[in-house]
């Protein structure tokens, strides 16, 4: 696309979202409160959620760059950007997030039959249905291909009974994405399927869990004698890891931008530190430069990276590398925080809101989505060719 | 907008680059000139400038072959690989550069020679054990018509060969550059032994005549002049160093490989694996600053303050990072000599110093982020 007519596309989406985004949904808040996930039971915050939601949704910006007939914009990588640097020009809230957008949508894009994607696709891009990942298992974490959750073939669906364990978000879901076995006898590999399970069926149960930073956003999820019909699979049957691993590409490139502050409103650490200490220790700023620099750094890596992947040049295992030093820089990113709120921090909900509950959060980001041990291996062996 | 993907013709240039370095200047022919006690090697640099590189920033009238700064860069970071040593950075880029902000019909003839290879620069800025050009002492004295310098720099590199120096000195209000040959009356150079075994320079200046002409740009204004050309070396020399990281990556990659201890490959240690992994992390990171800097200088210079100074200290301590690790994976070995390792070692600490240390980058940095 030319320049002139990607001008031409921002000065009319700048028109747009001057008329259509809510005053109230322009203070970028990213925090749990701010986020509108969807679904079912949604409950809507304010009407000016449900208005900057529906408005998006009609126009395909909850997902700008999936294809129209499923819901989106069908924006180029060129007219994303700019998509993206005028959502941040006027600071404005995602009007929606959800797995289904992050994870589910990629797979389903990549893998799944055009009936499915007209099927799935466009309820997840107007926030109208909820999905969750079951993906790990008490004994099946990093070793994530270990998963005992075991689907039978009845004919005309699939009868499943197992355990998921951490499934984010799944006493909130209406749908839940999970990886389970349907071949005992082949390896451990070639014997898994993604199905995709209605949780409204008596055979779905949830159990929240607490987490260190006092919310409980994740669950045990039960099948017992869940059903789900055979057209409910996404890939070949035994072919699940294929999906397994794909949407695990984006899940870890959505984490590692989320978690590097880089889809944010981002604003330079130094000034957000000073809010709450007016001149930084000279310990703190040194380290408060440093993170900048390497915050910087990875965000222009992530812009490489969706610059080499639309000119062709893959990076296949470039998204474990994001996700480990997004993570990580995440981590270090909100220690920093944590400092330069001094005691004030250490209140639940005190001065600075949930800033230690933020802290205790992150701590998850090189955890979930594969730990940051897994990444480095599959660095060590896919890019550096180590032995096993 | 300008994408950060390197284009057909870039990795074209990267290709050949490399082809020509691995035959005409691998790491054995850095030894071997090391070992002869030179700094220079003036058919290699002939070779470079035939292949355009010396002119990569001079304008194609003054007789160059002005491909721009993501081309210097990737020149410059394939020279890294191999340790290659060339005048490269003092006069095709920080020279061309400063003098193509001028580009009168002097300054054309001077970009002229440097295209040609006939005439190499050194940057004389540096007076204490850090950079900082703001803290210019050296004083250029109005005295008639022209002007006498008197002082001292150190850390001249490239300044004992160099054919011509730029000479940046302290006039009435405000710094001037001056662009004079090396061997004239009161100039006294000393070459000094550096780790890198490259070509560097303590020089003394004592009631060094220099008229108008001399003055590159205009008195009392040398930032006009030197700003830009102190970018281009920068992120030129950040790209040396992302190529310097690449290189002691492949040997120590390659090592674990090969090594065995314990009946295995030592690259079968997952202590070694994740160390080295994230190393790898650590250069790729890098690569997206260096190549942001050659898109930032080449299509909005006056915003690439910020691109540049990210670019130098990441480059920095990626360098730093791979040339520890690269010594401390090979073992005992690394350590010696006769091995290639300590050689990028010690370039490493050389390029960190080299137009502003971490530290300088990352104030910046923070100047520009607004804090
Ligand atoms: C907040 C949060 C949300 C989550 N959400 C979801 C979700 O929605 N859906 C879902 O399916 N899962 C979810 N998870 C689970 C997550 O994917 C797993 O926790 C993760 O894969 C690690 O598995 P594990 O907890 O069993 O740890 P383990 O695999 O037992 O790891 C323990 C430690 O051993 C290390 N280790 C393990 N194997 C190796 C090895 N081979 N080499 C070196 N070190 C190793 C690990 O790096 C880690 O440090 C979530 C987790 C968290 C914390």
């Amino acid at each position: 696309m030319s320049e002139a007519s990607l001008e031409g596309f921002r000065a009319d989406l700048r028109a747009w979202l001057e008329e259509n985004c809510p005053p109230q949904m322009r203070d970028g808040l990213m925090t749990e409160e701010g986020i509108c996930w969807g679904g079912k039971d949604w409950v809507f915050t304010s009407a000016a959620q449900r208005d900057w939601l529906e408005r998006c949704a009609a126009k395909g910006y909850t997902v700008p760059t999936w294809p129209v007939e499923y819901g989106g914009a069908g924006l180029s990588r060129d007219q994303e950007k700019i998509f993206h640097q005028e959502m941040a020009r006027i600071n404005a809230r995602s009007p929606l997030q959800s797995f289904g957008i992050w994870m589910l949508g990629p797979a389903l894009l990549h893998f799944g039959t055009h009936e499915q994607k007209l099927h799935y696709l466009p309820p997840i891009a107007r926030g109208e249905v909820r999905w969750c990942q079951g993906y790990s298992e008490p004994g099946a974490g990093s070793d994530l291909a270990n998963v005992q959750t075991k689907g039978e073939d009845r004919g005309d669906y699939w009868l499943v009974n197992g355990q998921k364990i951490w499934t984010s978000y799944a006493d909130k879901a209406d749908w839940i994405f999970a990886l389970v076995r349907t071949d005992r006898e082949a390896p451990k590999h070639k014997g898994i399927s993604f199905l995709l399970i209605d949780m409204a069926q008596d055979g779905v149960e949830t159990r929240p869990i607490k987490m260190i930073s006092g919310i409980s956003p994740f669950c045990e999820t039960f099948f017992t004698d869940a059903t789900v019909p055979k057209d409910q699979i996404v890939g070949e049957v035994n072919r699940g890891w294929d999906v397994a691993k794909y949407l695990l590409t984006h899940e870890r490139e959505m984490i590692s931008g989320g978690a590097a502050g880089l889809t944010g409103t981002g604003r330079a650490l130094g000034a957000v530190l000073s809010e709450t200490m007016e001149e930084l220790d000279a310990t703190l700023r040194a380290d408060a430069m440093r993170c900048e620099i390497d915050t910087l750094a990875i965000g222009l890596t992530l812009e490489r990276y969706k610059d080499q992947a639309e000119a062709g040049q893959g990076a296949g295992d470039a998204s474990a590398m994001l996700k480990y030093m997004g993570t990580e820089l995440n981590k270090r990113r909100h220690e920093l925080l944590m400092t330069a709120g001094g005691s004030d921090a250490l209140e639940w909900d005190g001065p600075l809101g949930n800033r230690a509950g933020d802290w205790l959060r992150t701590k998850a980001n090189s955890i979930e989505g594969g730990t940051s041990e897994v990444m480095l291996s599959i660095v060590s062996r896919r890019v550096l060719g180590l032995p096993g | 907008m300008a994408k950060l993907v390197m284009t057909e013709e870039e990795t074209m240039l990267a290709d050949m680059a490399r082809g020509f370095l691995d035959g005409a200047a691998p790491v054995s022919a850095f030894r071997a000139l090391r070992d002869a006690g030179q700094t220079h090697d003036a058919d290699l640099w002939k070779e470079m400038a035939g292949m355009g590189w010396a002119g990569v920033l001079v304008p194609e009238e003054a007789g160059g072959s002005d491909m721009g700064q993501a081309a210097a860069n990737i020149i410059a970071q394939e020279m890294g690989k191999t340790l290659a040593v060339s005048p490269f950075l003092s006069s095709a880029v920080i020279a061309a550069t400063a003098l193509r902000q001028v580009g009168d019909a002097r300054a054309m003839q001077a970009l002229g020679r440097i295209a040609s290879g006939e005439a190499t620069y050194a940057l004389a800025v540096d007076e204490g054990i850090k950079f900082d050009p703001e803290a210019t002492e050296m004083e250029a004295v109005a005295d008639g018509n022209g002007f006498r310098l008197t002082g001292q720099k150190r850390f001249v590199v490239d300044g004992a060969l160099a054919d011509r120096l730029l000479v940046l000195a302290r006039t009435a209000n405000g710094l001037t550059l001056f662009d004079i040959p090396a061997d004239r009356g009161g100039i006294a150079r000393q070459a000094t032994q550096m780790i890198d075994a490259r070509d560097a320079a303590r020089i003394s200046f004592a009631d060094v005549q220099a008229t108008g002409e001399d003055v590159l740009g205009t008195v009392d204004s040398a930032m006009d002049v030197l700003k830009p050309a102190l970018a281009a070396g920068q992120a030129a020399l950040a790209a040396e160093l992302s190529g310097l990281s690449a290189g002691a990556f492949g040997m120590t990659v390659g090592y674990l490989k090969e090594r065995k201890q314990f009946g295995i490959e030592i690259g079968r240690f997952q202590a070694l694996q994740h160390r080295a992994a994230h190393l790898w992390c650590e250069i790729e990171v890098t690569a997206s600053a260096i190549l942001n800097a050659g898109r930032m200088l080449d299509s909005d210079p006056e915003h690439a303050e910020l691109a540049v100074s990210l670019a130098k200290a990441r480059a920095t301590d990626t360098a730093k990072l791979a040339v520890i690790e690269g010594v401390q994976m090979h073992g005992g070995i690394g350590m010696t000599d006769a091995y290639d390792m300590g050689f990028y070692m010690k370039r490493a600490r050389v390029g960190a110093e080299w137009l502003g240390d971490y530290a300088y980058h990352a104030e910046r940095v923070a100047a520009l982020r607004g804090f």
